[in-house]
């Protein structure tokens, strides 16, 4: 797989005739998919293996892999216009529109379907890599605190720790008021314990 | 895991979150298997090559018939790589060249592709052109040489083709113009530079080339002819020899061409066997100085010896098969024979000139189930006292792959799953007391334990030994697989129907194989010559009154590929897979339409109608056909004749008149037809909502609390035509004269509740309809994108159903009775959306009651399954949503459908082949089961809603436990603190 890898890396030297015209009664198509070698490298899925690329023209009327140096070809195509999808896992590729033109052979128009941007050769490139499962969170301790058992607990020790020193910061005055009140009303009320309950009386 | 009644408060709560965007289906890396599994298969295999090489893992290449060429493991039956090829790409051979190279040649001869042994890459590939159609052969020489470069030789399209092993570049190549010319065989005499090829002209006629291998050139051409004709296949005896038969079959020829000379010699098949009856076919093989022919049960082995010389070796009335010859050694050829008796095979190793002693003979144990021997490929290796071992590969009737070595299967593999025909699924038997139940958990301690290490897992802490514990802990969970029903009905039994006429029952769980059973119905006999599976139907689910019983399905099969052929059912046992009854029919299948009425026993009622549009009533008890009778009249179907763009509805009439007349079999009659205008519209595709569909309310609330209510009828039909031009392939017709158009079709008024045209567009169409709405997708042949239209059907009768007021004083129509013959009042509702990828298939998940929103299920073109939220193909999204539909969840309108790579079920799996996607309901609302197939499996269980209504499989109970007892401390902490705390204040 190395040496393959490496060889995606390779510069195109020459521009690829895209399309030609065959012997017989088709034309081909040439093109080549290149993979940059930064995609797909971060995160943990792992790329799909280069030799497990299809290339596909027409949803499936033809199928076609790709040579070690990423180049592919389709033989005896007729005149008109196709689509061309490459299916690698890992990978998001565009499908690829390519007008093959009887009246002037050799000519190029391929355009991606995706953002209809125009081709000057056929070099497929992904668009974007595709992670497919979600990355855990690093451990932190805000996630704890946010999930429901932390808020619980959140809630618990607001309760038993701020509660004491809310009443503890209360006027003596208003304590003994409110302790009053208590034993006359009966029930004590949380409301009638706070500062701004004690404040209408 | 589910705890569902402490969580029902949450139901309401958690169906508020869905209404956010994210994606619903992520799946964490260290989640996958948990609750999916995968299965990688590669079909029948056609052609087995070995790699012979001294270094590196023993492999053996095969192609196979689903197209499939691979890389196998020789000693666990593994695959290395695989690759599966176009359906227009059919693999013509296969071999091996320059001991790392795989050369496969396919599409009739016209591609030769190079694959790299180790990993399966493509190092060349090659396009041959011919003058004509012809037969193609592969050859590839060990020893042929042109300057340097080794060749392969290859026949194809009438030409006679040298490519370099190295680059795949034609060295030379040779025409065979003769018109009749038919080629038969490639020969290439080891150690020589000439080539023969040999084939029949003009029928009667054998004719012989013989061609420099360095340069192509002709050096001889000889034809003789034969009187009475040839009949199709020769065998080859030895590189100047082929044995062939005449057209009547009866006289066995054996043409030699010794230098260029062609002479034939007669032998009639009744000179050597007394008791031959009927017509000989020759079996296609390779072994020098033998070849074998077979007359009606008896196979013959036939030696050559001599000049033409023909001795009868062997008669056997066994079923046979035989490898073809491996060269052993300087001059020794070896090959394997393989031989029925009971339940046994009996192998034996032979070499080529010596029939009566064996290298090896083996007896061994065979599985019934698997049926005859279909092919044997040998293969030897060196034993360490110098001697040889054999090993042999066998491919068996139902489609499965066993490599025999010592008497033993070393390993198997049931390829026969990679050609799924039909799917059902079925529950599990109850839990009973008797039914031992695999203890889950050991101990307090080791469950405490398991947990803290999940939760370790979820918080990020755990060491990678960890996390390989919590991985194996999770898959090895014995309660994902038991075999008895579960609370949440995860748990189900997957019954398959393959190509080969074999029954499989998965289990959900872990996808094992519960069962497997080769239809004895689908066994090819006198009576029904190639028996064909085409469904199943689910025959006998017992729920209530008939537990004790276990459910069975129903296969329908066909004896032959016309659809007038007479029908075969089978009833097969759910649990066991034992064939409970078969039936052979006297008229044949052309639908089954399982009608919604069961017996005392919980039997499905069918109707069978056959060629001759009589309706036949299966089961044939009086029973039934008491409750048939009752509902006689509201019996309704269609049929779709494609080829003449007819769409019918049929009723029953009465009973059958004429010579098959019985109690079960009714005659129809034609309710009405819709009829497609051949010149501009042709039937692509026909869809209906899946009659076991549950659907919740009727009634859709919208924004501003507003009601629409739906449409609901399992009478609808989606009908999809194009214009006859548009019919081909993307790229064959232009924009202009190129139309879809879509019907919404009541099966049975016949009525077009709706229509529409997309101009410029193309199928393929794929569809699917659920509820009230219908989504399809198609292309668009004016923007060249796919597209995805969705259509949804409303009720308009029911629409002033909203004033309360009349609900309250009882003026509503909701109790009105429905009738299909009164004209409905229907509005719909659609939209088009841009997809990105080709589609294999398109499913809806489907749950218990209906209740959990849907997702769709899209199979695409790179074999993964991208499960979509429906809230994408909904009808009312608009650029800019009001607040209150904002608050409803509908999502902004988009040009095109977003794909978001967490949500592809089959995460960073490939389902090769991707065929059908099929959708179970579990007991518990929020899932469904999810079957994907093709040549691979895969299965998982989805959520479309979360699992709101039970805790996830990593819920963290240690998590729980462990702040109950923290708060438990608190409380007596604080308690104490305060005690004294009083204390104190009570002393100052």
């Amino acid at each position: 797989m190395a040496p393959i890898g490496r060889l995606f890396l390779l510069v195109l030297l020459s521009t690829a005739l895209t399309i030609s015209s065959g012997s017989g009664d088709g034309f081909s198509i040439n093109g080549r998919v290149k993979i940059p070698q930064g995609l797909g490298t971060k995160g943990f899925a792992l790329p799909g293996k280069t030799s497990n690329v299809k290339v596909i023209l027409n949803g499936g009327q033809i199928v076609t892999y790709l040579r070690p140096d990423g180049y592919f070809s389709f033989q005896n195509i007729p005149a008109g216009t196709h689509l061309i999808e490459v299916a690698a896992i890992g990978y998001f590729f565009s499908p690829v529109r390519v007008d093959v033109s009887a009246r002037n052979p050799g000519k190029v128009q391929a355009a991606l379907t995706e953002n209809r941007r125009g081709l000057s050769e056929l070099v497929l490139e992904p668009l974007r890599d595709e992670q497919y499962y979600e990355i855990r969170e690093p451990f932190s301790i805000m996630n704890v605190v946010k999930s429901p058992m932390g808020l619980m607990m959140g809630f618990m020790l607001v309760v038993v720790f701020l509660m004491p020193k809310l009443v503890e910061n209360m006027d003596p005055e208003e304590m003994r008021r409110a302790q009053e009140e208590m034993r006359s009303q009966g029930v004590p009320s949380l409301a009638s314990l706070l500062p701004g309950g004690g404040g209408r009386n | 895991m589910a705890i569902r009644s402490f969580f029902v408060p949450f139901l309401l709560f958690a169906l508020c979150f869905n209404s956010s965007l994210t994606p619903v289906l992520s799946l964490y890396e260290d989640q996958v298997g948990l609750m999916d599994w995968h299965q990688q298969y590669i079909g029948k295999v056609k052609q087995a090559v070995f790699s012979t090489q001294k270094t590196g893992r023993r492999r053996v290449i095969v192609s196979t018939e689903e197209n499939v060429i691979a890389s196998l493991d020789l000693r666990h039956g593994e695959i290395f790589w695989r690759h599966l090829l176009g359906s227009n790409d059919v693999i013509d051979g296969i071999d091996i060249g320059l001991g790392k190279y795989v050369i496969t040649l396919s599409s009739g001869g016209s591609i030769l592709r190079s694959w790299n042994l180790p990993d399966g890459q493509m190092v060349w590939e090659s396009f041959l052109q011919g003058p004509k159609h012809s037969k193609s052969l592969l050859l590839v020489p060990t020893n042929l040489k042109i300057e340097k470069d080794n060749v392969i030789v290859v026949f194809s399209n009438g030409r006679l083709h040298a490519v370099s092993c190295i680059d795949g570049e034609v060295l030379w190549n040779k025409d065979f113009e003769a018109e009749s010319f038919e080629v038969q065989q490639v020969i290439q005499p080891p150690g020589s530079d000439l080539i023969y090829v040999v084939g029949f002209a003009a029928s009667s006629q054998f004719e012989m080339y013989q061609i420099n291998a360095r340069n192509g050139e002709l050096l001889k051409h000889e034809s003789e002819t034969f009187s009475s004709g040839f009949f199709r296949e020769v065998s080859l005896v030895s590189s100047e020899t082929v044995a062939a038969l005449d057209s009547t079959g009866s006289i066995l020829l054996t043409i030699s061409f010794q230098n260029g000379e062609i002479s034939f010699q007669q032998t009639p098949i009744s000179n050597l066997v007394e008791d031959s009856s009927g017509p000989a076919v020759i079996i296609p093989s390779s072994v020098p100085g033998i070849f074998a022919i077979k007359t009606n049960a008896i196979t013959i082995f036939i030696r050559v010896i001599g000049k033409g010389k023909l001795e009868v070796v062997e008669t056997t009335n066994h079923e046979t098969a035989v490898s073809n010859a491996l060269p052993i050694s300087e001059g020794q050829q070896a090959f394997a024979l393989v031989q029925h008796a009971g339940s046994e095979i009996h192998l034996a190793v032979k070499l080529a000139h010596d029939w009566d002693g064996n290298l090896l003979k083996e007896s061994i144990k065979m599985d019934q189930q698997r049926g005859l021997v279909h092919k044997v490929f040998i293969n030897n290796y060196i034993r360490t006292d110098r001697s040889h071992g054999f090993r042999v590969l066998i491919v068996m009737e139902d489609h499965s792959l066993l490599l025999l070595q010592q008497g033993a299967v070393v390993w198997s593999r049931e390829d026969g799953l990679a050609s799924i025909i039909d799917v059902t699924a079925s529950e599990l038997p109850v839990e009973r007391d008797g039914v031992s139940v695999a203890k889950v958990e050991h101990n307090l301690f080791e469950w405490l334990k398991g947990h803290m290490l999940k939760l370790k897992g979820t918080l990020m802490l755990a060491s990678p030994e960890d996390v390989a514990a919590i991985q194996s802990m999770r898959l090895k969970s014995s309660e994902k697989s038991k075999m008895t029903r579960d609370h949440n009905g995860f748990r189900k039994l997957l019954i398959v129907l393959t190509r080969a006429g074999k029954l499989f029952a998965l289990h959900t769980g872990d996808g094992r194989i519960v069962w497997s059973h080769l239809l004895r119905s689908l066994h090819k006999s006198e009576a029904c010559k190639s028996p064909i599976g085409l469904n199943m139907y689910q025959w006998q689910v017992p729920h209530h009154h008939a537990l004790d019983e276990n459910p069975s399905v129903l296969v329908i099969s066909r004896c032959g590929p016309s659809s007038g052929a007479p029908g075969v059912l089978s009833f097969v046992d759910a649990y066991t897979g034992k064939e409970l009854n078969s039936l052979s029919l006297v008229h044949a299948v052309v639908q089954v339409i399982p009608l919604p009425y069961t017996d005392s026993t919980e039997q499905r009622l069918h109707l069978l109608i056959d060629s001759d549009k009589h309706a036949h009533l299966y089961p044939k008890s009086s029973e039934a056909l008491g409750i048939f009778k009752r509902e006689f009249s509201n019996i309704y179907w269609y049929s779709v004749e494609e080829l003449d763009g007819i769409i019918k509805g049929h009723a029953l009439k009465c009973k059958c008149t004429g010579e098959v007349a019985d109690e079960f079999c009714f005659d129809t009659r034609d309710l009405w037809s819709v009829v497609f205008p051949s010149e501009s519209e042709k039937i692509i595709a026909t869809v209906t909502r899946k009659s076991n569909e549950v659907v919740h309310t009727q009634a859709k609330v919208i924004a501003d609390q507003d009601v629409m209510y739906k449409y609901i009828s399992r009478n609808l039909l989606f009908v999809a035509t194009v214009a006859p031009k548009g019919s081909g392939e993307i790229g064959s017709v232009t924009p202009e004269e190129s139309w879809l158009v879509v019907y919404l079709i009541d099966t049975v008024t016949g009525r077009i509740l709706h229509r529409v045209t997309h101009h410029g567009a193309q199928g393929p169409v794929h569809a699917v309809f659920s509820e009230n709405w219908v989504v399809y997708h198609y292309f668009n042949l004016r923007a060249h994108r796919y597209e995805m239209s969705v259509i949804e059907i409303y009720d308009q009768s029911r629409a002033d159903n909203k004033d309360v007021w009349k609900l309250v004083l009882g003026k509503h129509n909701l109790t009105s009775p429905i009738s299909l013959f009164s004209r409905p009042e229907v509005i719909t509702k659609s939209q088009s959306y841009f997809f990105t990828h080709s589609v294999k298939a398109i499913a809806v998940t489907s749950t218990a009651k209906g209740i959990t929103s849907k997702q769709l299920l899209i199979g695409t073109i790179g074999d993964q399954v991208l499960a979509l939220d429906k809230r994408f193909l909904d009808p009312r999204r608009s650029v800019n949503p009001t607040q209150a539909e904002k608050e409803e969840g509908i999502i902004p309108l988009t040009d095109s459908l977003p794909i978001i790579p967490q949500s592809y079920v089959t995460h960073a799996l490939r389902v090769e082949g991707l065929r059908g996607i099929l959708t179970v309901p579990a007991k518990l609302e929020s899932t469904t089961l999810v079957f994907a197939h093709g040549v691979d499996l895969f299965f998982t269980q989805l959520a479309p809603s979360r699992t709101y209504d039970s805790l996830t499989e990593d819920f963290s109970y240690a998590l729980l436990l462990l702040t109950i007892v923290a708060l438990v401390a608190a409380i007596f902490v604080t308690w104490r603190l305060s005690e004294r705390k009083e204390l104190q204040d009570k002393w100052r």
